[in-house]
């Protein structure tokens, strides 16, 4: 019982970088830009966050740091996109690229070095329950955060005046313009958004949970975040779903080996990629509530008409 | 968009960069060449330091594999001066890029070449087949060639040392390893760190994590807290970076350092480390190709030459544990301790190593199966 336990807190500790950058990522491809460039934010993000902690001995400014750095390749990125009009998939990538690149340049004297003492976490009383208090209440705040962000921008995106005009850029942004909205300015809001979640997703992961610097650490997480998006529907409550079922299903493959269990790693390994694309896919299979929550305009260029 | 005049400026412009571009390019190749011609055209005596480079498949700063293979060759710089101009070439990974950088290597007058992994093989076998005057050396593999050599060490050694340490610590009887690729050489190092335990407390079990990569931090730490989560208080692993041994702290579980000191990683875990020190063997076949006596062999160093080693053993380990480390060292060092001495019998329950019987070199490549003791079954394919 106590192994369900901690597999249900390490599920919940490994999905929580991938809740925050498939949120960011989120917010801005609901206002219909899309930034392939999450990879080389989180990388960034890492690495800023991975010297702000090392010099400054505090996470909290190190996830400042992080969310700063991812704002402003997000900043950088908006304003290729929004006002230059590159071609978003493009940009993107090369986001990406260079973030991988620079964060190896950055980080190269910061690896092999190591942060302070590691701090236990757990929620006062909560924490002693029986079963649940191991499985849910001995994380990092940032995972609480992460699972209150996902309501909270469920609420705003669906029950706010405001997140109703994110959303009708991210379906049309024509209309939206022509009623008088500065829709490039939310846009650029919306990458920003995006780029400081994506940020705080990458110093969490080098201050948090390696916590080491090495280069690329994220393994490609930006790029399954990148691609939970769009399973889970843009859908709040779906990313975080996806993001627990690829945490949990990772920690529960390396459980099954370590039990002795017959099939091939290998095969384990590819489990989690296999299991997040295949629930995903099955929740989502009705055409006519993908055409409803895909944002219609997403990866357009737009030019306004005035 | 443009009008005809303003598209063929944009043309011959867009030429023009291209063109300087492709001449930046160029310019590269001849540069290495420079510096050599140079040092040839120094007043005749000293000679022009001889080339060797070393090729590794991780970063220099992951304070494991990688950093233990540098040290040697600062240790080859350190002996020789002048003599002797090394270079580096990190993070390489296995494959194409990999035969890419040895023919660079090759092609830039470098006289003999190190590849520190066991997947740089193949593109090495091939390369060196094209230059034939450099000395080619790969180590923890099997191919040779008669410009290539292999040499290895004894990882089971420190494997099997740091098991009867871990015998005495754990307090849960379960041991855990976080291994990388099912090779012969990670199973070689499974089986002697639960050889070493059980010859403490024979009820020892093992657990096993595979994570298919040689050194991908995030991912050790969660293979280490699965095995935590699954009972082993005492971690070793065979991956490259400190992230184990970070997260038995984190669990207040212990762990040992693997291929350098990682004791300042982790001060409440680590119960000792498992090093590797290339040095003298680095020495020994600069000179060998320095003087002309290398040949193609085969060198297996371990304890006894100096070159494993279990070192930076906490003091909180008990005193019998120490002793007998320190026996077993003795042994290890006169030749008359080998860690494969049957009974070895596996996981099925076929019999390995009669009793009594000494491993031989040929046996221990082989090795393709757990010792009992070892939960599950080893994943096939490599």
């Amino acid at each position: 019982m106590n192994e369900i336990a901690l597999l249900i807190a390490a599920t919940i500790a490994a999905g929580t970088p991938l809740v925050l950058a498939g949120l960011g990522l989120l917010i801005n491809e609901k206002a219909g830009v899309l930034n392939l460039g999450a990879e080389g934010m989180m990388l960034v993000a890492a690495i800023a966050g991975f010297a702000a902690a090392f010099h400054s001995g505090n996470q909290w400014i190190a996830f400042g740091a992080g969310a700063a750095a991812g704002m402003i390749l997000a900043a950088g990125f908006g304003v290729l996109v929004i006002w230059l009009n590159t071609n978003q998939y493009a940009t993107g990538l090369a986001l990406s690229l260079f973030g991988f690149g620079f964060s190896a340049f950055v980080g190269v004297e910061y690896v092999g070095k190591k942060l302070g003492e590691h701090v236990q976490y757990a929620v006062p009383f909560l924490a002693d329950l029986p079963f649940l208090g191991p499985a849910l209440f001995k994380q990092h705040p940032l995972a609480y955060v992460a699972m209150a962000l996902a309501a909270a921008l469920a609420w705003f995106l669906y029950r706010s005046r405001q997140g109703l005009v994110l959303r009708s850029i991210g379906e049309s942004p024509d209309s939206a313009h022509s009623l008088g909205y500065g829709v490039r300015w939310i846009r650029l809001a919306a990458v920003v958004a995006g780029g400081a979640l994506c940020g705080v997703a990458g110093a969490f992961l080098s201050v948090v949970y390696a916590p080491l610097w090495v280069e690329g650490l994220t393994a490609g997480r930006g790029w399954i975040a990148l691609a939970l998006t769009p399973f889970a529907t843009w859908r709040p409550a779906r990313v975080l779903l996806g993001a627990y079922l690829f945490g949990g299903v990772t920690m529960l493959q390396f459980s099954l080996q370590g039990a002795g269990v017959q099939i091939a790693s290998q095969f384990l390994s590819m489990l989690p990629y296999l299991a997040t694309i295949v629930v995903l896919a099955l929740i989502s299979r009705n055409p006519a509530w993908i055409r409803i929550n895909m944002p219609a305009s997403l990866g357009k260029p737009f030019h306004p008409s005035s | 968009m443009f009008s005809p005049a303003k598209r063929s400026w944009l043309k011959v412009l867009a030429f023009a960069a291209v063109a300087a571009l492709a001449a930046c390019g160029k310019e590269e190749p001849p540069k290495p060449a420079a510096p050599a011609a140079a040092d040839a055209k120094a007043p005749a005596p000293p000679a022009e330091p001889f080339k060797a480079a070393w090729m590794y498949v991780g970063p220099v700063g992951d304070a494991g594999w990688t950093f233990a293979h540098d040290q040697g060759r600062k240790a080859v710089e350190a002996e020789l001066g002048a003599k002797v101009k090394t270079t580096f070439v990190e993070k390489v990974p296995e494959g194409a890029d990999a035969e890419r950088v040895i023919r660079d290597l090759a092609a830039q007058g470098n006289k003999i070449i190190f590849a520190t992994s066991f997947g740089f093989m193949e593109p090495m076998l091939k390369v060196a087949a094209e230059f034939p005057n450099v000395k080619f050396e790969h180590a923890t593999g099997y191919k040779t060639a008669p410009n290539m050599r292999i040499y290895d060490a004894k990882f089971y050694e420190d494997a099997f040392l740091a098991g009867v340490i871990a015998g005495h610590t754990s307090k849960t009887g379960t041991l855990g390893f976080v291994a990388s690729f099912p090779i012969p050489e990670v199973l070689r190092n499974i089986n002697a760190f639960t050889l070493g335990a059980q010859s403490v407390n024979p009820k020892i079990k093992t657990r096993v994590v595979w994570v298919n990569t040689w050194f991908d931090p995030p991912k050790e730490s969660e293979a280490a807290q699965s095995l935590i989560n699954g009972g082993a208080d005492v971690l070793l692993q065979n991956t490259d970076s400190t992230a184990v041994l970070q997260t038995a702290e984190k669990n207040g579980k212990f762990a040992f350092g693997w291929d350098s000191d990682m004791s300042g990683f982790a001060p409440k875990a680590h119960l000792g480390s498992a090093i590797v020190d290339w040095s003298n063997y680095y020495k020994k076949a600069v000179k060998d190709a320095m003087e002309g006596t290398w040949k193609t062999e085969r060198t297996v160093w371990g304890v006894k030459e100096g070159q494993n080693d279990l070192v930076k053993i906490a003091d909180g380990v008990p005193e019998e544990a120490k002793k007998k480390v320190a026996e077993i060292k003795a042994g290890m060092k006169a030749g008359t301790f080998e860690v494969f001495t049957g009974p070895v019998v596996d996981t099925d329950g076929k019999e390995r190593l009669a009793k009594d019987a000494k491993a031989d070199q040929e046996w221990k490549d082989k090795v393709d199966f757990y010792v009992r003791g070892v939960e599950g079954k080893v994943p096939t394919g490599k």
